[in-house]
């Protein structure tokens, strides 16, 4: 009988460009692991027998079951066993919160040793891509009903990929003039390459996915007139209006949403300005209030472009939103954070540009609605920065074009779509909503795991199985 | 790619395109607009509509070849296509029956308060239409405004038509029809728009400007078209384009339009060379 192993504690590092030379490129700062390091790491999954880290994934990947495969070397059965659930695994090996989700139950974590799941799940999608054209999933045979989904981003994604598998024919109505939602427009380059949504996109097409960039459903067509056509719709929307925060000086020029500083640079590829052609402006200081993933992608931004870049934030380190990982990466390539402090009003110079912040000292009270200590002012501490721009990342609402053209559809107070946890199911029939139109700003794989119930109700509805 | 049906210079700098847009113009409406992307690697600019068919499914653009992207459009032949037209974006404008209202113009925005001025008058109201330029043979589209016009006015800077300076001169035309004006409707260069709603404040008469700040998404996403109006910050594309003249921020709005001045030029400089390279690496 075998001698019963210790298990290996040492998490395999994925090696990454250097922070001093990162911060001046656009490009990817993790670079992957090699097939030796995914190997390594892969045959320190003790493959629990019933395993925490498959019920904590929105979209049930079958984790010990991919890496199994990875650790006798065999990628291409891994690869069939994470996109047997995931059709976008590497985006998903990049972007989710693998420390909330799966890898916050691992049965090593204790031990101090927590394998490295999206590591491992963005290996093996990487080394599917870099053979060449994808393997096609079975498709079943046409169900006669047509399907549209509204919104090209990760749920709308999710939902077409799964539909279309099911023997449907299905349409991604996408308001931009590219696919993708958050992943093209909001995430940068060097936390997700374009490449790499461009290459989903275009193995949904391969499957028959049929693509309609250019049009806004609820100004270009309403869901109603789209319901003539379709059977059942999916709305995966997304929370596309920006939140300011109210406070004197916000319109002077060089103040920017989120949403705009990252679509310049990511939609529009601002940071290639003059081949492409939207300008993004070269500022020297900039001052980025929040503390989510998407102020540090707007700070290392900053900084990539050339700028000292400054987080700003009005509760300390511990409550910051962002992942560690990218809080982390940040540090290292050098943005500065202001802890306990929010900006109170901006001034400009005579010809309306942004040129100081002044801002409020804060301290730490008790907890709030959320469990994060509450910050309060100190009375009589400002201080003033330095700034040629700012952006405000403090946070997104759902787009009303929807909710607002759409008769009977019910919506919560923040005027997100009001659906069923379970089914994506709204007050409308054939109406299916999920992802951040329902939840608010949320993350990738929340919308997908969205998608993936809503995809399912919905078939159940149209085949009535 | 939405194919060019038509695209020439009416007059110098100001030109006139027609795309075949068919998804576009399905439900447009007066006052709406649409983005557009000259090239793959072109901006989004937003552009008001001018007019359109929605039985052979195409859109209308007037606009001033004036910055990078205009310049790229004015080159644009019949047969060619560009990539993005998106619409109809904002919300339409308000068709009242208001009795006497004064449609005033100047460049591009003779192009855009067209079919407005159409639909007003088919409304039931009467129109009388304001059109400004620096000279006489900067006109465009006269008989269609004659045509639905009760009354059709010009101001030219150099006194070649009609009367001469520039809009600072409407209480004068206002005063000369010696009848009530109801409504000032105002399309046109956000100084046209300010000039035109300083010139109206004083009398009273209530007027409504279509503004047209920097844009990129047009559907809410990226607030940079915000503006404020009555001390309420807006977002042009969602809330306006159409607002009241007379609570508008116009020194902050002419400022934010200034924003990217010194960029605006630059890509014109670009060699085309570096473009090929670039289509090159990009399907890679």
């Amino acid at each position: 009988m075998a001698e019963k192993k210790k298990p290996d504690l040492e998490r395999r590092e994925i090696p990454k460009q250097p922070p001093e030379v990162r911060r001046h490129n656009f490009f990817e700062v993790a670079l992957g692991y090699t097939e030796e390091l995914a190997v390594a790491e892969a045959r320190r999954c003790i493959q629990c027998k019933k395993p925490q880290c498959v019920p904590s994934c929105p979209v049930e990947i079958d984790i010990p079951g991919f890496i199994a495969h990875i650790a006798t070397g065999d990628f291409q059965e891994g690869v069939r066993v994470l996109k047997s659930r995931n059709c976008l695994p590497a985006v998903c090996g990049r972007v989710c919160p693998q420390e909330e989700q799966c890898e916050k139950t691992c049965a090593l974590k204790k031990l101090g040793g927590t394998v490295a799941i999206g590591r491992l799940e963005r290996f093996l999608a990487d080394w599917e891509a870099a053979r060449g054209a994808p393997e096609m999933p079975a498709i079943q045979g046409p169900t006669g009903k047509k399907v549209a989904v509204v919104g090209g981003g990760p749920a709308g994604l999710t939902v077409a990929g799964d539909l279309i598998q099911l023997g449907y024919a299905v349409t991604i109505y996408e308001a931009l003039h590219r696919m993708g939602g958050v992943l093209v427009y909001g995430i940068p380059e060097f936390r997700l390459p374009k490449a790499i949504v461009n290459r989903e996109v275009q193995y949904l097409q391969r499957l028959g996915v049929k693509l309609v960039t250019d049009f806004v459903v609820g100004k270009t067509r309403t869901i109603d007139s789209l319901l003539e056509e379709y059977d059942a719709i999916f709305v995966g929307s997304g929370a596309g209006l920006p939140w300011f925060m109210e406070i004197p000086g916000e319109n002077l020029n060089g103040v920017y949403s989120a949403n705009e500083y990252l679509t310049r640079l990511n939609l529009m590829k601002g940071y290639r300005f003059p081949e492409y052609h939207t300008p993004i402006k070269v500022h020297k200081r900039v001052a980025v209030v929040g503390g989510g993933n998407v102020a540090m992608d707007c700070a290392r931004s900053a900084l990539r472009l050339g700028a000292e870049s400054r987080i700003v934030y009005r509760r300390s380190r511990e409550e910051l939103p962002a992942r560690l990982e990218e809080v982390e990466n940040a540090e290292e390539e050098g943005v500065i954070f202001e802890f306990l402090t929010l900006p109170i009003r901006y001034e400009g110079d005579a010809s309306g540009w942004v040129r100081r912040m002044v801002c409020q000292r804060m301290r730490l009270g008790e907890p709030d609605a959320s469990g994060r200590r509450s910050p309060i002012p100190i009375a009589g501490d400002e201080t003033v920065f330095e700034v040629d721009a700012v952006v405000c990342a403090i946070g997104n609402s759902p787009n009303p074009l929807i909710g607002s053209t759409t008769p009977g559809l019910t919506l919560g107070k923040k005027g997100n779509i009001m659906a069923d946890e379970a089914t994506g199911s709204t007050s409308r029939a054939k109406i299916w909503a999920g992802g951040d139109v329902v939840t608010g700003a949320a993350t990738v794989i929340l919308a997908m795991g969205a998608g993936r119930k809503a995809a399912r109700a919905m078939h159940e509805y149209l085949c009535g199985s | 790619m939405y194919k060019v049906i038509a695209s020439r210079m009416i007059v110098p700098n100001v030109h006139v395109l027609t795309v075949e847009a068919p998804d576009v113009v399905r439900d447009m409406q007066p006052g709406q607009f649409v983005i557009i992307r000259a090239e793959e690697e072109g901006e989004r600019i937003p552009l008001s509509v001018s007019d359109w068919d929605a039985d052979r499914g195409t859109v209308t653009l007037v606009f001033l070849n004036i910055g990078s992207t205009t310049h790229r459009l004015a080159r644009l032949e019949e047969g060619s296509g560009i990539p993005t037209v998106v619409g109809p974006l904002g919300n339409p404008a308000e068709i009242g029956l208001y009795g006497t209202v004064l449609c005033l113009a100047g460049c591009y925005g003779i192009g855009s308060l067209f079919p407005i001025a159409r639909a007003l008058k088919a409304r039931g109201n009467r129109i009388i239409t304001v059109l400004e330029a620096r000279s006489s043979f900067l006109f465009y589209w006269e008989e269609r405004f004659r045509q639905l016009s009760d009354k059709l006015v010009h101001i030219t800077r150099d006194g070649t038509k009609g009367y001469k300076g520039h809009v600072g001169r409407l209480p004068e035309v206002i005063k000369a029809l010696a009848e009530p004006v109801h409504r000032v409707i105002v399309n046109g260069c956000t100084f046209l728009l300010k000039r035109g709603s300083d010139a109206t404040r004083p009398l009273g008469i209530p007027t409504t400007v279509s503004l047209n700040p920097i844009m990129i998404d047009g559907t809410g996403m990226c607030g940079v078209c915000r503006v404020s109006v009555g001390g309420v910050t807006r977002f042009a594309c969602v809330h306006g384009p159409d607002f009241d003249g007379h609570q508008v921020d116009w020194p902050e709005l002419l400022q934010r339009r200034k924003t990217y001045m010194a960029e605006e030029v630059v890509p014109l400089r670009t060699s085309r060379c570096e473009e090929h390279s670039l289509h090159a690496e990009e399907t890679r």
